[in-house]
């Protein structure tokens, strides 16, 4: 779905479904340089399943117009701003990694539209090895082959997407380099470098929250998304085993199982 | 700082499979079965709509086929591929995805026999046709591009001439055009070239050949890039726009790089069905796991037998792009810089008559209808592969009455020889009695 906000085209996946302003909506926030694909075994499951799902594509990167945010803070604003162009008062947040840093920033910033939040792959701070984001603020593909590495386990190291047919590693490449590198993964990797506030934000929050962090994660290990769950009051806290930091599509299946659980508990449909 | 991905080897015995999903079982186990056990109601639901993973039924996917799948993608460097029962169901599968009823390909006419019969006879049948351009001919592919074109195709080293297409000259018309660059890469397999790196969006193989290596099964992959933005314009309908037969969804904006093997499985297999067998998909594997090894061997047993044919007596002209003379010698060092495959074609003198008389003598050399065997393959195309056509579209396809097309395998380089020896020995004789 295509639409306006803030005079720039916004796109969304649907999750294959119309989008019905009188459903629940939750809206899936993807990490650095990717897209709305990423969500593609999570979003079609509660679109089909009696809620409004928006997966969207940040500013600048792929099917949405205008140029990448430069900081956490301003895509938390910009989250609001997507509430409001759709016509919602509240939403659930999903984010992954970076996706992590904006949800958190955003539901402390908006504490009244914000009614869940759930963290896959996620971290208080994101600093970034220095080496990385120098290759990524250049454009150089070595940065997004990098990134592929870091980002999946052992076990996704060899393929086995659930998708049958589907190769991780290659996806994932195409996908961060279907625009400029350094307009979108340079973009975002430096405005994880610099934001600071994530344990503050994460102090603040008072809303059902969900942590779902992987035991082999080399991008935000696991040691620090537990960390910033304990700075959540009341945080559910999962480990998947034997995978990286793409739980969402390393572990489709249980990444869905946790998150529909606590989805229909603290987010139901009424 | 460098990326600790698995390298080329290593994916070809790797790519696709996790021994821990699989009871620890360290060869990827056959799954020789129709269908798969629903949890419940909902996960059939889930798996229908495409909102999980997973397998419902062997003519969509299976799971051994679904590892070949990856490694393959893997090796060529692709987001995605599927598997079919023979490398003409993969081309038949390819097109069929892009193309509807009213549409136009351009294709090299260098092409394997059974594709250009596809693209000139079969095809029309459904309303899409063809204008065959000549593989060296690059300006003629952009000529023959029409409005309802909906992808160039072609064979790197085509079939049986040995010319080689300027494929990166090529895909820059393509994408100027707004239109895929179709590659059968057969010949090649992902050891000699990846065909992505030189700007190819979809690649298909016969997997019957080099990349399964023992010729005892038959099996075709079609694979994606990845790269091509189907949305640039309005020639793709059915994969950007709202699709009937699910759901109303949008390939392309839903799947992004993998949009066209998503489309492939959801609809073709779905609807035509060239399933590959879960047995011959294993089979392929057992060949893909030493393919590294073997084309080397191929490659160096081929650039043998062409300094041999280059200096035999009996041999009018041999055509290899590592033969210095060869035309596109310069262009192969640049795509296939590991060596050039392993397929030679060379005339013999004394003509038709000739070329009979060394096919029905040589005895290690097999004679038969296909390619890419670990051992070594002869034939004479003008009267097997290629009869069906006559003298004129013969000479359009690069073929002559002398040729013979010579398939290297991994013998003993000394006893190809040997035996191609006792070939060209009997081939003299008739050429002696016609003399007197
Ligand atoms: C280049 C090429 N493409 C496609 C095919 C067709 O493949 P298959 O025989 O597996 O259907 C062949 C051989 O038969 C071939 O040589």
């Amino acid at each position: 779905m295509k639409f306006n906000v803030n005079n720039e085209e916004v796109f969304a996946s649907t999750g294959g479904r119309p989008f019905d302003k009188n459903k629940p909506l939750i809206i899936f926030i993807h990490g650095s340089g990717l897209t709305h694909m990423c969500w593609v075994l999570q979003t079609r499951y509660f679109a089909f399943h009696g809620y409004s799902v928006l997966a969207l594509d940040l500013p600048g990167h792929g099917l949405s117009g205008g140029k990448s945010l430069t900081s956490v803070e301003e895509m938390a604003d910009w989250i609001n701003d997507v509430i409001d162009a759709v016509g919602f008062n509240q939403t659930s947040l999903v984010g992954h990694s970076q996706g992590c840093l904006v949800a958190l920033e955003c539901a402390s910033r908006y504490p009244n539209k914000i009614k869940t939040l759930s963290l896959m792959g996620g971290a208080g701070a994101i600093p970034m090895n220095p080496e990385l984001l120098a290759l990524a603020e250049n454009s150089d593909p070595k940065a997004v082959d990098l990134m592929m590495d870091f980002a999946h386990g052992p076990s996704g190291h060899f393929g086995g997407h659930p998708v049958p047919g589907l190769y991780h590693l290659n996806t994932g490449s195409m996908l961060v380099q279907s625009k400029e590198i350094k307009d979108t993964l340079g973009v975002d990797f430096r405005a994880c470098e610099n934001y600071t506030n994530g344990f503050e934000a994460a102090k603040k929050l008072d809303l059902p929250t969900l942590s779902i962090l992987a035991d082999k994660d080399r991008m935000c290990r696991l040691k620090d998304g537990k960390k910033l769950a304990d700075h959540i009051k009341g945080s559910d806290v999962h480990v998947i085993k034997n995978c990286g930091h793409m739980m969402l599509l390393e572990e489709a299946d249980q990444t869905l199982a946790i998150l529909k659980r606590f989805i229909l508990d603290k987010y139901p449909i009424t | 700082m460098d990326p600790k991905t698995y390298k080329f080897d290593t994916l070809s015995l790797h790519a696709g499979y996790q021994p821990d999903k699989n009871g620890g079982s360290r060869q990827v186990p056959i799954y020789q079965t129709t269908s798969y056990l629903f949890d419940d109601v909902d996960h059939a639901a889930a798996l229908f709509n495409l909102e999980r993973g997973g397998h419902i039924y062997s003519r969509i996917s299976n799971p051994t086929v679904g590892v070949l799948e990856e490694r393959v993608a893997a090796l060529e460097g692709g987001t995605a591929a599927i598997a079919t029962s023979s490398g003409m169901a993969a081309i038949f599968l390819a097109i069929m995805t892009l193309c509807e009823s009213g549409d136009h390909i351009v294709a090299s006419s260098q092409v394997y026999g059974g594709t250009a019969n596809l693209l000139r006879l079969t095809l029309p049948k459904f309303g899409i046709n063809t204008t065959f351009v000549k593989p060296r001919d690059t300006e003629g592919f952009k000529k023959a591009i029409q409005k309802n074109t909906k992808c160039i195709f072609g064979e790197l080293l085509g079939n049986p001439g040995n010319e080689l297409m300027n494929m990166p000259e090529v895909a820059d018309i393509a994408h100027n055009a707004g239109l895929p660059l179709m590659i059968d890469s057969t010949y090649q397999t992902p050891y000699l070239c990846k065909p992505f790196d030189f700007g190819a969006d979809i690649v298909v193989h016969s997997l019957t050949k080099w990349m399964a290596g023992h010729g005892s099964s038959m099996a075709g992959i079609i694979v994606e890039g990845g790269k091509f933005n189907w949305m640039q314009n309005d020639k793709f309908p059915s994969l950007t726009k709202e699709y009937e037969g699910y759901h109303g969804l949008s390939f392309a904006e839903e799947f992004g790089p993998v949009a066209f093997t998503m489309k492939a499985r959801a609809e073709g297999m779905r609807d035509f069905g060239p399933c590959l067998s879960p047995q011959n998909a294993w089979n392929v594997m057992q060949g893909i796991e030493t393919l590294s090894v073997r084309m080397e061997k191929h490659c160096s047993n081929a650039e043998k037998m062409v300094e041999y044919l280059l200096a035999h007596e009996s041999v009018a002209w041999v055509s290899h792009p590592s033969a210095p003379d060869h035309p596109d010698y310069e262009l192969a060092k640049k795509i296939l810089p590991k060596g050039r495959g392993s397929m030679i074609a060379f005339g013999i003198k004394g003509g038709k008559e000739a070329g009979t008389a060394f096919i029905n003598n040589v005895k290690l050399a097999s004679h038969l209808a296909n390619v890419g065997d670990t051992r070594t393959l002869v034939i004479h195309p003008a009267s097997a592969t290629h009869s069906q056509m006559d003298e004129a579209t013969l000479k359009f396809a690069g073929l002559s009455q002398d040729m013979i097309r010579l398939s290297v395998g991994i013998e003993d380089i000394d006893d190809i020889k040997n035996d191609f020896e006792d070939g060209f020995r009997a081939a003299k004789k008739p050429m002696l009695v016609a003399n007197k």
